[in-house]
């Protein structure tokens, strides 16, 4: 696991160097063109959170603990995600003692992870636990994390180690505690 | 009980504002082999555009995308190279913005015509006004591709998915699936990869 993520510094920092650094930061729900452009370069530091590729991110869908797991895939760049993530903070901290703890699956780009990604954690106070998945190939894993997935964001897989199931759709906080019960008990 | 319907229609117009509802790509929209609808819509220069304007095509490139998703704004410049490239074999793009304006200010028309200069885009870049074209093609993100082929039944579906397999990095990409699949079309073979799936941004509603 350390290992993974040294590996993950250490090849971010390798891609940092071919990386656009960007000026200011934007509203939140439009992003500029500059800071998706992947080809201007400039040195960034280590980003805060661990980063993934499928393979490394892959055991996180997997665990066999006594915990249920809500794995929640969004981006700072996604309204929707942005509106629910609340929900899942709510729900990650009043359900710590029921076994349940809460994974944000960011996949935001590389160029947005410090200008935009660790400001939005820092500012909002997020408690959950975030990762970072960076991996191109995506219609190779999307199906590994669910055969019905299109590929759209916010989605939640709820798993434990009996059962799971995916949402393809944003969560009220009532929602995803009607979804979380099923698992409960 | 009235008031209870009440708070619940006004719980649900306050919750109609602050989501945006994605549709379950799997069971809307067009698979393979469907006819696709064709369209009249407003293109950055002021006039309507209709694939039955295209008398000599041999099919489409119908793309949904916008100036405002990252993954869109990755994928401008290959949307560009792939409209020179099978334009002139009878396979033009024809980009759609599906947002809604109202919701996404930097996707309005104003907008797409900023962007469109300052990218030099060689092909129509239309806006589904009214947002009635993109739910019937299924289109649930950008970019969101439809490859038809035009044939005497109407335009057939034929591949629906992603540009290539790496939005990062262009020349990473292993898989051009947007290419394979219109190079097949063209020597008129099967297509092997017909659909793919991407990570993309939610079409604002």
């Amino acid at each position: 696991m350390k290992n993974l993520l040294l590996l993950g510094m250490a090849s971010l920092i390798l891609l940092s160097s071919c990386r656009n650094k960007d000026g200011k930061e934007k509203a939140e729900d439009t992003v500029a063109e500059s800071q998706v452009d992947q080809n201007q370069s400039t040195k960034e530091e280590a980003v805060k959170f661990p980063v993934y590729d499928f393979e490394g991110f892959e055991p996180l869908l997997h665990k066999e603990d006594d915990k249920t797991y809500i794995v929640n895939f969004w981006a700072t760049w996604c309204k929707p995600c942005i509106a629910e993530l609340p929900y899942f903070e709510k729900v990650n901290a009043e359900q710590k003692d029921n076994n349940v703890e809460v994974i944000l699956v960011s996949l935001d780009m590389p160029s947005m992870w410090k200008s935009r990604l660790e400001p939005f954690v820092e500012n909002k106070k997020i408690e959950s636990e975030v990762v970072i998945l960076d991996d191109p190939k995506q219609n190779d894993w999307i199906p590994k994390v669910a055969e019905e997935w299109g590929g759209g964001i916010p989605a939640t897989l709820i798993y434990n180690k009996d059962k799971r199931s995916f949402y393809e759709r944003g969560f009220t906080y009532d929602e995803l505690n009607t979804e979380l019960n099923k698992f409960l008990n | 009980m009235k008031t209870l319907k009440i708070l619940g229609l006004f719980a649900l117009v306050l919750s109609l504002g602050a989501f945006t509802i994605t549709p379950n790509p799997m069971d809307d929209g067009y698979k393979i082999g469907d006819i696709a609808t064709d369209f009249s819509l407003k293109n950055i220069d002021g006039n309507m555009v209709s694939l039955s304007d295209y008398e000599d095509a041999k099919g489409f490139l119908v793309i949904f995308t916008c100036n405002t998703c990252p993954y869109a704004v990755a994928y401008e410049d290959r949307i560009i190279a792939l409209d020179q490239q099978y334009k002139s074999k009878g396979v033009p793009v024809i980009a759609i913005n599906p947002n809604n304006p109202e919701v996404q200010a930097g996707d309005s028309f104003e907008k797409m015509k900023q962007r469109a200069a300052e990218k030099g885009f060689t092909f129509p870049y239309l806006l589904d006004e009214g947002q009635e074209i993109f739910p019937q093609y299924g289109a649930t993100r950008t970019p969101h591709v439809y490859l038809l082929e035009k044939t005497a039944q109407g335009n057939v579906v034929r591949y629906i998915g992603a540009i290539d397999d790496n939005y990062q990095d262009a020349s990473k990409v292993e898989d051009a699936f947007v290419e394979d699949a219109v190079d097949a079309l063209l020597a008129g073979q099967e297509i092997e990869v017909k659909t793919t799936r991407a990570i993309g941004c939610t079409i604002k509603v």
